[in-house]
């Protein structure tokens, strides 16, 4: 039987705001233990929240940007349930109004564009960390984390393969950083997945026993996760078993899914709405006002820098992959005067060059030692004939290790091309003198000949030649 | 001066008769004279009040003061209090001394007043009699056999006691103004959003509000006048322009509509308390007051709505009493599951225990739609009854509580019974309205007796005004105890 198998994605991303989504307490990651939790976070007797209106803003412009409809009153509700690293012993969360409903993000597979619709995104607070670690049969409680603003979004079960999800938690992962609301460190926690994942015969419409996959902190798990269980689900229905409704574990040392609890054993959460806070009301001048201030958001960059550009598909998705690298490409780009600008050449010295180099530092684009105007001179400098793209070469390290322009460098080493048709023949003629031999072999029809020629005309003048017119000047000279 | 009116004590401090130290040192002395036989404090700290008493002394000496400074006001146990232990009346949090201070408590610091001692009251402020608290029962000054009423029993009892001038309450279905009527004393629940909550013990968040209890309404204008404004600490906190309570204290009542419910005058209620309502018609009639009969068609409701409401609300709040990180933890337990029920099961009286289970009931899954939904919808009948009531009437008059003081135990095996103590209260709550008890007589056995008026949205000024200018034909409030 071919079975196909059915993804829905939980995404909480940490809102990048400075203080917590309910205090005023800072969320900057790494700091001592509960050096970061304030009455508030710990649930002092008689402590109220107050709504972070930064965290709201958040969650609107990424509903802004996915085209969904903004509630223009949601309601926060309480969770309610028992655990140490959860100081009220509720979560406030938003529940039956979100403040985000319906939107979709079109995402790129291997079969070309693919649009998954997105249920809901809702405000909500983390809870703080248990540490089993180091107390000795003990548990240590860090409560920095507590009540750091979280934007929890969730897909509809659109996804048909592990690639589709994978594809969609990146397209994501790029959208939330282009917006600026989440610095999309997974390591740190601040982008984590869950995975909802079913399967069924290939062409049945219902959908089968679904189980929820938790800890997927990295893209690769995300894809190990879905694939295991894929598998496991198909053995098991295979071997005439049934799929039990639950919550699984991924350990990624062992690479498999293990049971967490079942639905039975699931919390009855007790959601209501939470009488300390008022609905939150969004007044549409203030939609008006962020979506004005919204960003070029990255599928419509790419769809630009294909049409308008002239660049791939791929090259298009690599410069968008961040926000920072896009606008590099593009402040290169607009260094150059209009006559000059070659979108291609940017392109493959930023993907090339910059890129591989960055990547060898351990580098990000924010921290290239190359302004985009530098390049773009040294860009120039190739298409007026100044130098050849290999002296460029040779000229960008030099860039890439010092702070001169590259007209300086030019200058300093005398690098600058040979593109004097009198200087050129002179040395050519003085190179073809001792050389009949080969003279008589390249009339005699061997073009190889050309290229030997040609590296002698660039050793002589240490690679200074213009290539284009030393080949002419070889031809004009070696003509029968 | 055990007995003189925040006014006159203002007066004194201000002319620089009495000083704060001496004030504050008599009012300590008398609670530790009484306190053993009323148990109206759960605890004391002279250091820390007759400091705060010097403190107010140079400022009046500066020519500094303002109308409360220097005066001891007596705080429920429920407002935390940096360096005072702040218990709730529970076991809970017997050993929490708070690191900061509540917004009314910050208020009342800033204006120099005397935190003179935290009163008793039921625990996490559930219960209509003062008998929940792990503290122990307060017993009531014009009757030691009987209960001072709940939960802001401590608070009635030390202020008709005269072992406070004056003394904060709070009121989530009637626990100022029950207590206020039991104990003969003036109390005012403000509207809900008026006072900020924060730094006040949650019990039910959409229903608790803080207020003044004194012995006259002169004198918890004075002390709404500290404790009512805008925090932005508190998002049900409203912010509107800052009134004067006492700016209108003597306004006339000529052509002032008063509604008299029908429902509120039935068989339940104490023949002796629907007489002094009536006296208290003639008078306000005597002032200028035109009665009205109206009708609350939806009060029977209630007590029912409220018990849903404010149990699940607080089945919620308390869950951050789970011993990992303050108040009680159960000394030996096994696991985390066992030091949740361990702690819970001990720290917890059997009052708050009832509640959590009826608001965790009213929450599970497939009870909610049933209990939850529906009480907020009658919650939403009984706001409209008022809303339309107050078209024709400007305030409403009627019992505060359906009994005089009852004895203590006499309602401890009948929760039930014990809950209809707030029958005329908690439709108040609910709505979000104002409410004030006046002292209006006693009964045959000499217990007091207080009414009740409710106002529209805000008008505490008027209902303060009402109470004042009957206060001023009556003396039911000046009396006192023998003690």
């Amino acid at each position: 039987m071919e079975w196909e198998v059915v993804i829905g994605l939980e995404v909480h991303a940490q809102l990048a705001t400075r203080s917590k989504i309910f205090s005023g307490a800072a969320t900057a990651y790494g700091a001592a233990p509960n050096t970061q939790a304030c009455a508030i976070d710990i649930a002092l007797p008689g402590v109220l929240p107050v709504l972070n209106r930064e965290a709201v803003q958040y969650a609107l412009r990424f509903g802004l940007a996915i085209g969904a409809k903004i509630n223009p009153k949601s309601i926060f509700a309480r969770k309610n349930y028992f655990y140490p690293d959860l100081p009220k012993g509720y979560q406030i969360s938003q529940y039956e109004l979100p403040i985000v409903a319906e939107g979709k993000l079109i995402i790129d597979t291997s079969q070309g564009e693919k649009t998954i619709r997105i249920t809901r995104a809702h405000l909500e607070e983390d809870a703080g960390k248990s540490l089993h670690e180091d107390f000795h049969g003990k548990t240590g409680i860090d409560l920095n984390r507590a009540g750091t603003p979280l934007l929890e979004i969730v897909s509809e079960p659109d996804m048909r393969s592990a690639e589709e999800a994978v594809a969609y938690a990146k397209t994501l992962h790029t959208l939330v950083r282009y917006l600026e609301i989440c610095d999309g460190n997974m390591q740190e926690g601040s982008f984590r997945c869950d995975a909802n994942v079913s399967v069924r015969p290939k062409g049945q419409a219902e959908y089968g026993t679904r189980c929820e996959i938790k800890n997927l902190n990295s893209f690769r798990f995300l894809e190990r996760a879905i694939e295991f269980e894929t598998s496991r689900q198909i053995d098991l229905i295979e071997s005439g078993n049934k799929i039990i409704q639950e919550t699984r574990l991924y350990d990624s040392e062992r690479d498999e899914t293990r049971s967490m609890r079942s639905k039975e054993e699931a919390n009855d959460y007790r959601y209501f709405p939470d009488p300390d806070l008022l609905p939150l009301v969004i007044d549409p001048s203030w939609i008006d006002k962020i979506h004005q201030s919204l960003p070029e958001l990255p599928y419509a960059k790419r769809k630009r820098y294909v049409e308008k550009l002239g660049l791939t598909i791929y090259d298009a998705s690599v410069l968008t992959t961040s926000k920072a690298l896009a606008n590099w490409f593009e402040a290169t780009l607009n260094a150059l005067e209009d006559q000059m600008k070659d979108p291609k050449l940017c392109a493959n010295w930023i993907m090339g060059e910059v890129s591989g180099r960055l990547n060898r530092d351990s580098k990000d684009i924010s921290e290239c030692p190359i302004q985009p105007e530098s390049l773009a001179q040294l860009l120039k400098r190739i298409k007026d004939g100044t130098i050849s793209g290999n002296t460029a070469k040779e000229i960008f390290d030099t860039m890439w290790s010092g702070e001169e322009e590259p007209d300086a460098i030019i200058e300093k080493k005398g690098l600058k091309q040979i593109s004097d048709n009198q200087a050129l023949e002179t040395i050519i003629e003085q190179i073809l003198a001792g050389n009949d031999e080969q003279i008589a072999q390249y009339r005699a029809g061997k073009d190889r000949v050309l290229s030997f020629f040609v590296g002698q005309v660039m050793k002589a003048t240490q690679g200074r030649a213009n290539p284009a017119q030393v080949n002419e000047i070889l031809r004009k000279k070696m003509a029968p | 001066m055990l007995t003189y009116s925040l006014t006159e004590l203002s007066g004194l401090l201000k002319s620089r008769k009495i000083s704060s130290v001496e004030l504050t040192q008599s009012y300590l002395d008398r609670i530790h004279q009484l306190n053993p036989a009323i148990n109206a404090y759960i605890s004391t700290n002279p250091e820390i009040s007759l400091n705060q008493a010097k403190q107010a002394d140079s400022r009046i000496a500066h020519g500094m003061s303002e109308p409360l400074t220097g005066i001891p006001v007596a705080q429920k146990d429920i407002f935390c209090a940096e360096g005072w232990t702040t218990t709730c009346g529970s076991k809970m949090l017997s050993n929490f001394i708070s690191p900061y201070d509540a917004h009314i408590i910050e208020k009342f610091n800033q204006t120099g007043a005397v935190l003179l001692g935290r009163t008793n009251m039921d625990e996490f402020a559930m219960g209509s009699s003062n008998e929940t608290s792990y503290f122990g029962v307060v017993h009531n000054p014009w009757d030691l056999e009987a209960v001072p009423g709940g939960s802001s029993g401590g608070s009635a009892a030390a202020v008709a006691a005269g072992m406070a001038p004056a003394a904060t309450g709070t009121d989530t279905g009637g626990s100022i103004r029950q207590p206020a009527a039991l104990c003969g004393i003036t109390g005012i629940k403000p509207t809900y959003g008026l006072v900020s909550r924060f730094g006040m013990i949650a019990y039910a968040s959409s229903l608790d509000q803080a207020g003044p209890m004194a012995r006259t309404a002169e004198d918890c204008a004075l002390l709404l006048n500290i404790m009512a404004g805008f925090d932005p600490r508190d998002s049900t906190s409203v912010n509107r322009q800052k009134e004067d309570y006492t700016a209108d204290l003597n306004r006339p009542l000529t052509g002032l509509k008063v509604g008299l419910p029908k429902e509120y005058f039935t068989d339940g209620l104490n023949p002796e308390i629907a007489k002094c309502i009536e006296m208290s018609c003639d008078i306000l009639r005597k002032e200028g007051a035109i009665l009205h009969e109206i009708s609350l068609p939806n009060s029977p409701i209630a007590i029912p709505a409220y018990y849903v409401l404010a149990s699940a609300e607080a089945s919620s709040n308390l869950e951050r009493y789970d011993g990992v990180r303050y108040g009680y933890r159960s000394p030996s337990y096994h696991d985390l599951t066992d030091m949740y029920k361990k702690t819970r099961a001990e720290g917890f009286g059997a009052e708050v225990k009832r509640r959590i289970m009826i608001g965790t009931y009213v929450l599970s899954a497939g009870y909610y739609d049933a209990y939850y939904i529906k009480a907020q919808k009658l919650r939403r009948l009984i706001a409209n009854d008022f809303s339309n009531a107050f078209k024709e009437i400007d305030v409403i008059l009627g019992p505060t509580s359906p009994q005089p003081a009852f004895n203590i135990g006499e309602r401890n095996n009948d929760p039930v019974s014990m809950y209809l103590s707030d029958i005329y209260t908690i439709a108040v709550n609910l709505a979000g309205l104002p409410g004030l008890s006046l002292p209006a007589g006693f009964s045959g056995q000499g217990r007091p007796i207080g009414i009740q008026l409710i106002g529209n949205y805000f008008n505490e000024a008027r209902l303060l005004n009402i109470a004042h200018r009957y206060q001023q034909v009556t003396d039911w409030h000046t009396r006192r105890p023998a003690l």
